[in-house]
């Protein structure tokens, strides 16, 4: 499957690895409830750096989409609740 | 919902949308490139803004450690002729220039950061476009609208997804550029307000420079003992102009305090 981390780029990452994916996803959207700042950079630091060990950069002239997406790794949780809510926020 | 799917979910929408808004979805492969080309350009001018900038925090770089020589010359000269309190402003508004030496210094890290990014994603950018326009061309003159529909959307999603990313990046960095655009300003304002000049020609009346004073005290004293020893060892030359100025000085202003005179004059007291 393709994921893309925000301001990176895209990644392939096998399907066996989504399940581990989705546990950590499930701690940044934990996090993300609990307004836990410090567990919400811990888990999306974490998610970042095992997509990026797990995954292969894709070629820049590939145009399909991706299934995942995730905030770029220096997000806030400001920013992510922004993304999330806000209308017209994404360009293009 | 977790959060990647969540985000994901965002950027389809905002694709479905382009995909949605022209009958004939050939022209969806114009308008998006169109698009295409206005976010290309935006990037570029985005990563000219941050080059700018940091360019411009460079420069003033350079002038606070230019400013910054000249305060400890001057401190090393005031000391030489026994001007202590004149040492001791120039090393204030010395250790004022540190600080804000400092503060550019992080900034010109963050920018430059930004701008590799930046450039990262316009080529990443610049390569999506140019497959996108090869794959137009081709749909459009092998495909009917019927048949080109499920080609033109993943082309249109995969590429929309992209220009939503870059897009946030460039926007991030012009907000970012902007604010350091005004923190800049201020210290060309303090350049221009005269609290960063000469110490020997303007009198010591900014307010700013007297809390710095305050807040930096503890380096002024370091930095005065430190030149103090400099210019007590190896500079024998210099020790002898000094005490002869000393001398003259002493000569010509009586009223000099005298530490051992006034030892003196207890005893004489005492005896009467």
């Amino acid at each position: 499957m393709i994921v893309r981390i925000l301001g990176e780029g895209q990644f392939e990452v096998d399907d066996a690895a989504a399940g581990e994916l989705n546990t950590l996803d499930a701690k940044l959207e934990a996090a993300v409830n609990a307004s836990d700042e410090q567990a919400f950079t811990a888990a999306l630091d974490a998610l970042v750096s095992r997509i990026r060990m797990l995954g292969t950069a894709l070629p820049d002239d590939t145009l399909e989409p991706s299934r995942l997406i995730l905030p770029d790794a220096e997000a806030t949780m400001d920013n992510v609740r922004e993304m999330l809510s806000g209308e017209g926020l994404i360009p293009g | 919902m977790s959060v990647m799917k969540r985000v994901s979910l965002i950027f389809k929408a905002k694709a479905n949308k382009a995909l949605d808004k022209y009958e004939d979805p050939r022209e969806t492969l114009d308008y998006s490139y169109q698009r295409q080309l206005e976010m290309l350009t935006q990037v570029r001018r985005g990563v000219a803004d941050v080059a700018t900038s940091r360019k411009r925090v460079e420069l003033q770089m350079n002038s606070l450690q230019q400013q910054q020589a000249k305060l400890e010359g001057q401190a090393k000269q005031a000391l030489g002729s026994g001007r202590e309190d004149l040492a001791r402003d120039a090393l204030t508004r010395k250790s004022t220039l540190q600080t804000q030496f400092t503060d550019l210094q992080t900034q010109y890290q963050s920018l430059q950061a930004d701008e590799e990014k930046l450039t990262a994603a316009s080529q990443r950018l610049q390569s999506k476009v140019e497959a996108f326009r090869t794959q137009k061309e081709t749909i459009k003159a092998t495909y009917t609208a019927a048949e080109a529909q499920s080609r033109i959307g993943e082309a249109v999603s995969g590429i929309s997804e992209e220009m939503g990313d870059v897009g946030m990046a460039v926007q991030r960095a012009q907000d970012k550029t902007a604010q350091m655009q005004a923190r800049a300003g201020a210290i060309d304002e303090l350049m221009a307000s005269g609290a960063l000049e000469d110490v020997t020609g303007t009198p010591h009346d900014d307010i700013q420079a007297e809390l710095d004073r305050m807040g930096g005290g503890h380096d002024v004293d370091l930095e005065l003992a430190r030149l103090k020893g400099e210019l007590s060892q190896g500079e024998a030359p210099r020790e002898i102009e000094g005490s002869a100025a000393g001398g003259a000085a002493s000569q010509g202003q009586p009223q000099a305090s005298r530490p051992a005179q006034s030892a003196d004059q207890p005893q004489a007291g005492d005896g009467s």
